[in-house]
């Protein structure tokens, strides 16, 4: 029974074995800024952002497909929540609005590649350049406050302190987490996505609707960056034109660190979320341990691709 | 056995062409009620065209279907499995990287009523059915094993059982044996007779008249759109079928004994691939 446990779950093990080997090296090597709460309470008001992006991009994956478009679908959605707030001032009807936008724009790409048979990452470098073009069109090149939005109780909800000190944001990125694991694991729904990523052609076969299955994968996914979006434009209290760019790579690189290979049909929600820790507390991690910031992406090269080698050699095994 | 009619299913000079080629010229074609018949033919002799048709993937150019003796009318691939047609295809209908159970119930989930699977439930009946219909192969598979991890018979086996599980009446065996070792072979021609056990009927399509000789009560033999040679298992011997076989690749035509012969001679070809 354990041993089951450990061989269906050992990428997810491994993964979690990685970040806390970092973590140890951290606190060995920086004691006193890993020992203490402030960077942690740092880390939970920045990696939900790009957390909830890589767990709903684990779906996408895990379909076999890839989404290139959602930091622009997230910059754009950024856009639209605020344009949406300042003509209205309520924070819910701008989220309302902001989400729907979001989601129609996934649902676009979905169409593209279903209907189109487009493969995805041709079909969502196209998008992704349109709607970064298109903010940038809109906003030329201006941002704008979001101050006035703390006068709305939503505000302390999505991205306020609980206790004064754990930023709220973390627990949309776990109650977001928890609904895609649910979503996945228990219901019909995730079984189909996987089965489309292992073999299109079985799933057809055996009465999966393929074509609607990748459709809300990629409409999911345009929904959830248009949500951190607005977190991540709500915690700073302004609109940057240049919302969404720099986490293409990171959003990724978190998905395939936890554990989803590109070619689909496997990978976890767990792997995702462990993996958008590692990437998010590199960076701090390596300037505390009084490396200058150029190594940061060196280390995160050689951390990614010792990762997926694990991944792959774990996988060969059980194979 | 009380039944509406004498055959489970009955396709009547069926034609099928693609442009200018004419596939299937007249086709006779009938399965009986637990029957396992054998569909022999080369390459291009029409058998996965006429196969198409029976499961609604392709619309003949004349000819009719009927189903228990009801002629079907707007026959499409959703209809096919409504009335418990299965194709088994050959490592095609599953995903591999997958346990065992949760292929058995791929795309037919046991859920409540929110979508939700209950998978404590489908884990006991996945262990019921291989149980059921797979518990004479000699290794004790385990409804967790991944099915990328299982042999090629075992493979065929899930995949029949599945199909014997959601009550299919009719399998079709598309080449099931191609490529397998001569113990999966075996094991496959066991999941055959459990087919004929379970009192369903099959359709066993192959190049190998060594494979469906031991588990077919009838075998037809299809060559160039046309039924060459259809013979009762009981009626003949594997020395004297695999004679006859000879007999169509070098005259092209069959002429003794009753069998269905050709209307018009054709030119020995292609049988070849049928020879021992």
């Amino acid at each position: 029974m354990r041993n089951r446990w450990l061989s269906e779950n050992r990428t997810q093990v491994s993964i979690l074995f990685v970040l806390f080997v970092l973590l140890l090296l951290f606190i060995i090597s920086s004691p006193r800024t890993f020992l203490s709460g402030d960077i942690y309470a740092a880390f939970m008001s920045t990696i939900p952002f790009s957390m909830i992006m890589a767990l709903s991009l684990t779906l996408v994956v895990i379909c076999g497909e890839m989404d290139l478009s959602f930091p622009s679908i997230m910059g754009f959605c950024g856009y639209v929540f605020t344009q949406v707030f300042h003509a209205t001032r309520s924070v819910a009807l701008a989220l309302l609005v902001c989400v729907v936008v979001g989601l129609i724009a996934g649902y676009l790409n979905g169409l593209l590649v279903v209907k189109l048979r487009l493969p995805s990452l041709v079909v969502t470098i196209g998008t992704q350049f349109f709607w970064a073009g298109l903010t940038q069109v809109l906003c030329q090149g201006l941002g704008k406050t979001l101050v006035p939005t703390k006068e709305s109780p939503l505000y302390y909800l999505l991205v306020g302190r609980v206790l004064g000190k754990i930023p709220a944001q973390i627990f949309w990125a776990v109650v977001v987490g928890f609904f895609l694991w649910l979503v996945l694991n228990r219901h019909r729904f995730g079984a189909h996505i996987y089965y489309t990523g292992d073999n299109e052609a079985s799933a057809r076969v055996m009465g999966v609707n393929v074509d609607r299955v990748k459709i809300i994968v990629f409409t999911q996914m345009g929904g959830f960056a248009a949500f951190a979006g607005v977190l991540a434009s709500l915690e700073v209290l302004y609109f940057w034109p240049t919302l969404g760019q720099g986490y293409l790579l990171k959003t990724i690189a978190a998905v395939f660190l936890g554990g989803t290979p590109v070619e689909g049909g496997v990978g976890t929600i767990f792997g995702t979320f462990i993996g958008a820790i590692i990437i998010g507390i590199l960076e701090a991690g390596i300037i505390a341990m009084g490396l200058s910031g150029f190594w940061t992406q060196l280390v995160y090269g050689l951390i990614i691709v010792i990762s997926i080698a694990i991944h792959s050699v774990l996988r060969r095994r059980v194979a | 056995m009380a039944e509406p009619s004498e055959v489970l299913v009955k396709m009547v000079n069926i034609r099928k062409s693609f442009g200018h080629v004419e596939v299937l010229r007249g086709v006779d074609f009938e399965v009986g009620y637990n029957e396992i018949v054998g569909l022999l033919g080369d390459n291009g002799a029409g058998k996965s065209t006429l196969i198409k048709i029976l499961t609604g993937v392709h619309q003949p150019d004349s000819g009719e279907i009927y189903w228990k003796g009801k002629k079907l009318v707007n026959y499409s691939v959703a209809k096919a499995r409504e009335l418990g047609i299965e194709t088994v295809f050959q490592e095609r209908a599953l995903s591999e990287q997958h346990s065992l159970w949760r292929n058995i119930f791929m795309g037919r989930e046991i859920t409540n009523r929110w979508g939700f699977i209950d998978i404590r439930k489908q884990r006991e009946e996945a262990e019921r059915i291989i149980r059921e219909y797979m518990g004479f192969t000699s290794s004790a598979l385990s409804v967790d094993a991944i099915v990328g991890t299982m042999s090629g018979g075992e493979k065929q086996g899930v995949a029949i059982a599945r199909a014997l599980h959601f009550q299919a009446d009719l399998i079709i065996l598309d080449e099931p044996t191609t490529g397998l070792s001569l113990s999966e072979t075996q094991k496959v021609l066991s999941f055959v007779e459990e087919i004929k056990k379970k009192g369903k009927s099959a359709i066993f399509i192959t190049h190998n008249i060594y494979h469906v000789y031991p588990v077919a009560d009838r075998i037809v033999i299809l060559d160039r759109g046309r039924v060459v040679g259809e013979f009762m298992k009981a009626a003949i011997s594997l020395e004297k079928l695999v004679e006859k076989l000879y007999l169509v690749a070098r005259t092209g035509r069959l002429n003794d004994e009753g069998e269905v012969s050709q209307k018009t001679p054709t030119t020995p070809h292609g049988l070849e691939s049928l020879m021992p």
